[in-house]
């Protein structure tokens, strides 16, 4: 029974490394542009959200709203202002420069917050938990997988149901032509970019709440995030949930196996599908 | 009249002799210079090595790799592994440093090339924390918390009683002393090496890689076997200087060995700062880290942050570089790779 | 006043000039006809006019006013639609999605909506939900003059909308533009197909190697000045 449990939980746990992936799938998927700052900036929406709390005395569910629209607007002048910059044929400057962004941003948070770690403040219900059949699931880790599917969907729906998600995929098509649509590219790269950094603001919600974090973790989330990525399939969003869920399980596996295995666990299991199926569960189409 | 197919440009000759007086200068170092000059310069060379093996991956093979700290943890680890469980001399180790690094490049590459452009460098990144957790798991070595190389095997490393006598210093000083020429050969084969790889007909195939795959692809060029070839120099080259590192530290831990900032993120901002795509950029890059270093060290993430803005404004308004501003404005190249056509004429109607 | 004007538009690739001094002129509720062998530089004025290559601001006007900087959002946004050389549909959206897009930066009532574009071409209102790429050339250049159509366009720029496709085909194609001028819309379109272009076209434009040769009417030009035009004089 001890088996169930634990796939329960990793499977959970997966919904919080399809968080940490959507917004670099969405990025990566309009714009081919793979940040390497992705991790840092969940961490700096952590620091953003307990900010908030500390300051207006709120509860961290409410901080997080207000947290939206600023990481909305940082994305949006971060890619308008900056990475738009990068784009183009050669693959160095977008990956140069976010990677001098994720070192300046972890050291940024560094100055500012030491590397003391910190956790947002849990309530009553943050560490409440119900009794499923014979397993017990935190009420934390089921939000969290309940946010996961929730901002998949409602990205489902932007992409295929909205004019906005028309004119991504088609300027992730062809930039020249969707100019020809009256589409301006450089403000859709920034508005793909500001709702992944809204999603990154949901992910550092459940990264505070969960467990303690400091500016130095977010390479690692990146890293999970990536391999949620490439274990899905390129652009494939519910793929990224299957690749969450795969990290997550056999994370939660390798740990009740031994507990200093719990993230090789999971980078071997990515190795793993990379070797039998490099293109992803769900390659797309066309690429 | 002949034509003549040249390399040298007249500024290469100057630079032939500057560099030819350079290393007698650096060989004889320690026989004027101070034991703190002597582990300033270890660490300038050893990062000049680690930038010039970098470059040549990315800036000359288009492979950005994030991984590069795999290659120095697992040869330093492979250098201690042969002293703590062999009993080897770490000197002659660093070479099975290297070829431990090469054969782990092999299952790296392996995984790594199945991902393309921008993946391929977090694939890097993702082996090489592999790599450290499974190193983490070496009990014998020390596990998480490392190790350090026993006493009887620093004190009679080859070489260094003829240092002592020679130079007439304490054993320390002679270690680094021998760290440090060790690290000078280093530097100067790998230069030299990557300079003579860049001048052959497979260096020239190279730079058609990296300006069109596709196009290199249809004339003839394997770009697969050259991102090989690429991908496992610099792992071997890396390896070396990770056991070289770890020698003259001769303490080691999984978290030091793997450090993604200390081996990799230090290591691109040479590169870029410097100038990608050139031998000269890491050279003129590492002496502008060491110089920030030295004056920023104790502002601790200040220093960093500075350094990630700067690649930041290199990459956005120099992509190539300080020394690509260089030798925009004075046409200077120290390591001629083009080849030019002198003598003879080359009129329009002569093609 | 002329719709719409170039005015010595000059034109380069780096270091290669494509355009010399373009001068050319549409008329409201008129169709020209840009009529020039590979490589005159019809496809490169049909870019400068949509703002997809940029020029001086003088060197294209629309009522009169400068808009030879204005990127090509803008452009489409004051009335100018294209249809492009190769008709470059989206193959990430469907038929109508194809379709709808066309709307995105200019959202004015008028003639042309998905129900008139699907009068306009039955076929595309059964196919409206395949991926735009799955049709045959012919269809896809159905979809593409629709989606440029979707915006109600004051002109409508056609590049080379017969290209690679089957003489049947073209015909069916061409029989629309009788209805597209009727519903309000100013024309250019850029041939190399002589016949076709004439015989829709008020007024013909002659280039060759990026220059006008020639310009008039389709009934004061006649086949041997179109042919020395086309090919220089003394072929």
């Amino acid at each position: 029974m001890i088996w169930v449990d634990t796939i329960a939980q990793g499977i959970l746990l997966g919904g919080l490394y399809a968080l940490f992936a959507s917004g670099l799938s969405l990025v990566f998927g309009i714009m081919r542009l793979v940040n390497l700052a992705h991790g840092d900036l969940i961490v700096m929406g952590a620091y953003l959200i307990l900010v908030l709390v500390t300051l207006l005395g709120i509860s961290p569910f409410l901080a997080v709203f207000i947290a939206m629209p600023l990481m909305f607007a940082l994305g949006w002048l971060l890619q308008r202002y900056l990475l738009n910059r990068t784009l183009g044929d050669d693959i160095l400057p977008p990956l140069l420069v976010t990677f001098g962004l994720s070192i300046a941003l972890q050291n940024a948070l560094l100055e500012g917050f030491s590397a003391d770690s910190q956790r947002l403040p849990t309530s009553a219900l943050t560490t409440a938990s119900v009794n499923v059949g014979p397993i017990t699931l935190g009420i934390m880790p089921l939000l969290t997988f309940g946010s996961a599917v929730l901002v998949i969907v409602a990205l489902n729906q932007l992409f295929y149901r909205t004019e906005l998600g028309r004119a991504f995929r088609a300027t992730s098509d062809d930039a020249t032509t969707a100019s020809l649509m009256g589409i301006k590219p450089a403000n859709i790269f920034a508005t793909a970019t500001g709702i992944a950094m809204v999603i990154v603001t949901i992910a550092a919600l459940y990264l505070g709440l969960r467990a303690n974090f400091d500016p130095n973790i977010g390479p690692a989330r990146l890293i999970y995030a990536f391999e949620a990525v490439i274990i899905g399939g390129l652009g494939s969003l519910w793929g990224t949930l299957l690749g969450g869920i795969i990290i997550g399980v056999a994370q939660t596996v390798g740990a009740a196996i031994n507990p200093e295995w719990q993230i090789l666990a999971g980078h071997i299991a990515f190795l793993v599908v990379l070797l039998v199926r490099p293109r992803g569960l769900f390659p797309r189409a066309h690429d | 009249m002949a034509y003549t197919v040249t390399t040298q440009t007249p500024a290469s000759r100057i630079a032939t002799i500057l560099g030819a007086i350079t290393i007698v200068v650096l060989i004889s170092l320690p026989f004027f210079a101070g034991r703190g000059t002597i582990q300033d310069m270890f660490f300038i060379l050893t990062m000049l090595v680690l930038a010039q093996l970098w470059n040549l991956l990315a800036g000359y093979g288009g492979l950005v790799s994030i991984g590069q700290q795999a290659f120095v943890g697992m040869g330093a680890y492979a250098m201690f592994g042969a002293v703590i469980l062999l009993g080897f001399d770490p000197v002659p180790s660093i070479l099975l440093a290297g070829v431990v690094a090469l054969m782990i490049a092999v299952p790296t590459a392996f995984f790594a090339f199945r991902l393309n452009g921008a993946y391929f460098a977090i694939g890097t990144w993702v082996i090489a924390e592999v790599v450290r957790l499974l190193v983490a798991q070496w009990k014998t070595l020390g596990g998480g918390t490392g190790t350090s190389l026993p006493r009887e095997a620093t004190s009679d490393m080859w070489f260094v009683a003829g240092i002592e006598k020679l130079l007439d210093v304490r054993s320390a000083a002679a270690r680094d002393i021998l760290a440090y020429w060790l690290a000078l050969a280093l530097a100067l084969v790998t230069i030299g090496g990557i300079y003579w790889l860049l001048r052959t007909r497979r260096g020239l195939a190279l730079a058609a890689v990296r300006d069109n795959s596709e196009a290199a692809q249809s004339v003839g060029v394997d770009a697969v076997r050259m991102k090989w070839l690429v991908f496992l120099t610099s792992a071997f080259g890396t390896g070396l200087a990770g056991g070289l590192i770890y020698m003259q530290k001769a303490r080691i831990s999984p978290d030091a060995a793997f450090s993604v900032t200390d081996w990799t993120a230090y290591v691109i901002f040479i590169v870029v700062i410097g100038g990608i795509g050139t031998i000269e950029g890491p050279i003129v890059g590492v002496l502008v880290f060491f110089t920030l270093q030295t004056l920023l060290a104790d502002f601790g993430s200040w220093y960093l942050m500075t350094l990630g803005v700067l690649a930041i404004v290199i990459m956005l308004v120099a992509p190539r570089g300080l020394w690509g501003l260089l030798s925009e404005r004075t046409g200077l190249h120290l390591f001629p790779i083009r080849r030019r056509l002198t003598g003879g004429k080359l009129k329009p109607e002569e093609r | 006043m002329a719709l719409l004007q170039t005015h010595g538009l000059v034109a380069r690739y780096g270091d290669f000039q494509a355009l010399f001094g373009v001068d050319i002129m549409l008329n409201e509720a008129e169709t020209i006809a840009i009529i020039g062998a590979n490589g005159a530089g019809k496809t490169t004025l049909m870019r400068s006019i949509a703002g997809v290559l940029r020029n001086d601001a003088a060197s294209v006007l629309l009522d009169g006013k400068p808009i030879g900087t204005r990127p090509a959002e803008e452009i489409m946004s004051q009335g100018v639609a294209m249809v492009p050389e190769g008709r470059k549909l989206f193959p990430s959206l469907s038929v109508e999605e194809n379709l709808l897009i066309g709307t995105y930066g200019r959202k004015i009532g008028g003639h042309w909506t998905l129900e008139t574009v699907y009068d306009l071409f039955p076929i595309l209102r059964e196919r409206r939900h395949s991926p735009g790429t799955a049709l045959s050339g012919g269809q896809q250049q159905m979809v593409a003059i629709g989606r440029a159509l979707m915006s109600n366009p004051r002109v409508l720029l056609c590049d080379e909308i017969s290209l690679g496709l089957a003489p049947v085909v073209i015909k069916d194609i061409y029989k629309a533009i009788p209805q597209i001028k009727a519903a309000g819309a100013s024309l250019i379109i850029v041939e190399q197909d002589i016949a076709q272009a004439i015989a829709v076209a008020d007024r013909v434009y002659c280039m060759m190697e990026g220059r006008v040769t020639l310009s008039g009417t389709p009934d004061t030009l006649s086949r041997d000045d179109i042919h020395n035009a086309y090919f220089g004089a003394g072929h």
